[in-house]
């Protein structure tokens, strides 16, 4: 595959796409139809439905990208950036997307495959289940991920395969000019199997921006539970366009937890979820606590096609300065998914004067015996909560900090692992003291 | 210890308080009586610095520095205490997360360090004790879910660990029923010391039969009407307040 490619980047993804052939490799196909796709279909615009609130054009041009497909490297300081004190875990270092073994620490055992994507392709897993989450094509800059993705890394559990700490997953962005990054992974947890995911990034402070466009699919097959958590930890010289795609089957539970933090002029997080099987339990939980003039867009679907599933979806946000956010929550219940309980909530304190929610929920419903419900707030400090603090002798700046870690509680409190439910907690606090 | 001077305060342009004159010298305990609508609670809102109210006219001095001044969270640290009439329920800040801080940030301004987990689970443990403070409510959300008499009891095991100089206690009485009257006021009571006042705001009298009051003060549209012991609440319960409201008003069309 071509390294760079050197031809203006917005140019290229607005004029002349067919110039960034798709390299040749075993995914050849796939990745012609994505580009294909791409091509026809171009970038998303504001009347573009799922991206009324987000300009990404606008943030597209904002530097003279390159795709950067060479690896890169990074040094053990950077990486221990990401350490969450007291978590004992496993720890898997990508930089822009590809493994650096010598500051991974990986699980290892019978029935664990865990790896470069690029060095994947051959794994059982992989042909049967990459890029097969119906989602993603319809997904402009997914496919344009499909199409010229580098690397990113493999996850396949066998049948009761239980990992027995958390995988603490380091994305290291970092790049001497402005790059265009694309990391693709899958994650492929089979029958019974088990695992903690938790991504962290981590942004060396340099002059150049990385604009991540990543894909993550994740596949929890029978009775497979998947707890992934995705803390992004902000950087002004980072923007983020992240899209999740997860399917389940029968039995299976997926807990996806994400927290957006400070710093990040844009953020877009994509989260779909298709639920094959029935009897599933799919919670989704956002935390987004932005400053500045920040953009925070959170766009989820829950697709529920069989019945007798649950999901429940809780999206928290706290608001400052002139941040900015989108929350859309689509769910849709297909006529054979009966008895679904699928919930939706969308909470938020607006602190900044000129702080800005637009929240939408979208319900569709097919199915008649089913229970659904939405519900959006927005708002600020309560003034008597306030004043019982300061009386107590809380000042002003701490008791504003407890009452948004107060506020977020509903989605720390089920953190499953104390010491990221701390370290989340303690990046409230400090962000509100700040 | 505090000193009260011709206090004048309105909220929303209603005049509320028309001009309070009240001297509390340490170790003392006075009771504020009225009837409802007369100003009691207004004038422990103002004390603790509740925002909604603004002060016209007066002075309020509190060892020797201007109360009026400070923030509300600075009157705390300086020694004033508030119990509240209603507690905030405030679910997602616990018990002891919002006591530790509390009392950590009170140190801080004295220039102490903060407590060690160890102390600091001591000196709660001990302090519970006073007021039968059940420890299951600890990790609870602060007052969510808490009866009435738990809340209640909560104002008082948090007055013991703040351990404050004054402390106004505003209808702490109200919503009691008479075993929890009798557990908050032996708290109260277990607290009295040399050094440290109190004021107590009460509807009844009851109350007053087991947080026996050096001075007791009637408070009536705005202003106090009358000061006597404790044999003046023992008055107010027979005859009511109506005898010294025609009193006051007879005095007002002269």
């Amino acid at each position: 595959m071509t390294s760079d490619i050197m031809i203006p980047f917005y140019q290229a993804l607005t004029e002349d796409v067919t110039a960034l052939s798709a390299p040749q490799d075993s995914l050849q196909d796939t990745r012609r139809e994505a580009l294909e796709r791409f091509a026809a279909a171009g970038l998303p615009t504001l009347k573009t439905e799922a991206w009324r609130f987000t300009n990404i054009q606008r943030f597209l041009k904002e530097y003279p990208y390159e795709f950067s497909n060479t690896p890169a490297t990074t040094t053990a300081n950077v990486a221990d950036e990401a350490a969450i004190a007291g978590l004992d875990s496993y720890r898997i270092v990508l930089v822009n997307g590809h493994l650096q073994a010598s500051l991974s620490n990986l699980p290892e055992g019978k029935g664990i495959h865990i790896g470069a994507m690029s060095a994947s392709t051959d794994a059982p897993g992989f042909s049967k289940w990459f890029n097969q989450q119906k989602h993603l094509s319809t997904e402009s800059l997914a496919n344009l991920n499909t199409a010229l993705f580098a690397d990113g890394l493999f996850i396949e559990l066998q049948a009761n395969v239980v990992i027995d700490k958390p995988i603490h997953l380091v994305h290291v962005y970092t790049s001497d000019r402005h790059a265009f990054v694309q990391p693709r992974h899958l994650w492929i947890l089979h029958k019974n199997a088990a695992a903690t995911i938790i991504e962290s990034t981590v942004h060396p402070k340099q002059e150049a921006v990385a604009f991540a466009n990543s894909v993550t699919e994740v596949v929890v097959l029978e009775n497979a539970e998947l707890w992934h958590y995705n803390v992004q930890q902000g950087a002004e010289n980072f923007r983020n366009v992240n899209t999740t795609a997860a399917q389940q089957g029968a039995d299976s539970r997926y807990h996806h937890f994400s927290f957006t933090l400070p710093n990040t002029p844009l953020t877009r997080n994509n989260l779909s979820v298709i639920l094959k099987g029935s009897n599933t339990e799919t919670n989704l939980k956002g935390l987004y606590l932005a400053t500045g003039s920040q953009h925070v867009d959170n766009h989820t679907f829950m697709d529920h096609l069989q019945p007798n599933c649950n999901s429940n979806e809780h999206y928290k946000g706290v608001l400052l300065d002139t941040a900015n956010a989108v929350f859309t929550g689509r769910i849709h219940v297909h006529q054979d998914a009966q008895k679904t309980n699928a919930f939706q909530q969308n909470n938020n304190m607006l602190l900044g004067d000129k702080a800005n929610i637009n929240s939408q929920p979208q319900l569709e419903i097919y199915a008649d015996d089913v229970k659904c419900s939405h519900g959006f707030t927005a708002g600020q400090f309560d003034e008597e909560a306030m004043f019982y603090l300061r009386a107590r002798g809380i000042g002003e700046e701490s008791a504003k900090a407890l009452l948004v870690n107060a506020f977020s509680h509903d989605v720390t409190d089920e953190i499953a692992v104390p010491a990221l439910q701390d370290y989340i907690q303690g990046q409230i606090e400090a962000i509100m003291n700040n | 210890m505090l000193t009260i001077k011709n206090l004048h305060a309105e909220v929303e342009g209603k005049k509320i308080l028309k001009g309070i004159n009240l001297e509390i010298n340490k170790g003392e305990m006075h009771a504020i009586m009225g009837p409802n609508g007369s100003g009691k609670s207004s004038l422990a809102s103002v004390l603790a610095g509740r925002d909604n109210y603004t002060v016209t006219e007066g002075e309020v001095w509190f060892n020797g520095k201007n109360l009026l001044e400070m923030s509300p969270e600075d009157r705390a640290r300086e020694g004033v205490f508030l119990a509240f009439q209603y507690p905030v329920e405030i679910p997602g800040v616990s018990n002891i997360n919002f006591l530790k801080t509390a009392v950590n940030e009170v140190r801080t301004y004295k220039g102490l360090p903060p407590l060690e987990a160890k102390e600091f689970l001591k000196l709660t443990k001990e302090k519970q004790q006073l007021v039968d403070f059940n420890t299951n409510l600890m990790n609870r959300s602060l007052n969510e879910g808490f009866s009435g008499g738990e809340k209640k009891r909560n104002e008082i095991f948090q007055l013991a660990m703040l351990n404050p100089q004054l402390a106004i206690l505003d209808e702490t009485d109200s919503g009691l029923d008479i075993d929890a009257l009798r557990i908050v006021s032996n708290g109260v009571n277990k607290l009295r010391d040399a050094e440290k006042s109190f004021v107590v705001i009460t509807h009844y009298q009851r109350l007053l039969e087991y947080i026996v009051p050096d001075f007791v003060h009637v408070l009536y549209n705005g202003r106090i009407i009358k000061t006597g012991t404790k044999e003046l609440a023992l008055e107010l319960e027979e005859k009511g307040y109506d005898w010294l409201k025609e009193a006051e008003h007879e005095k007002e069309s002269v």
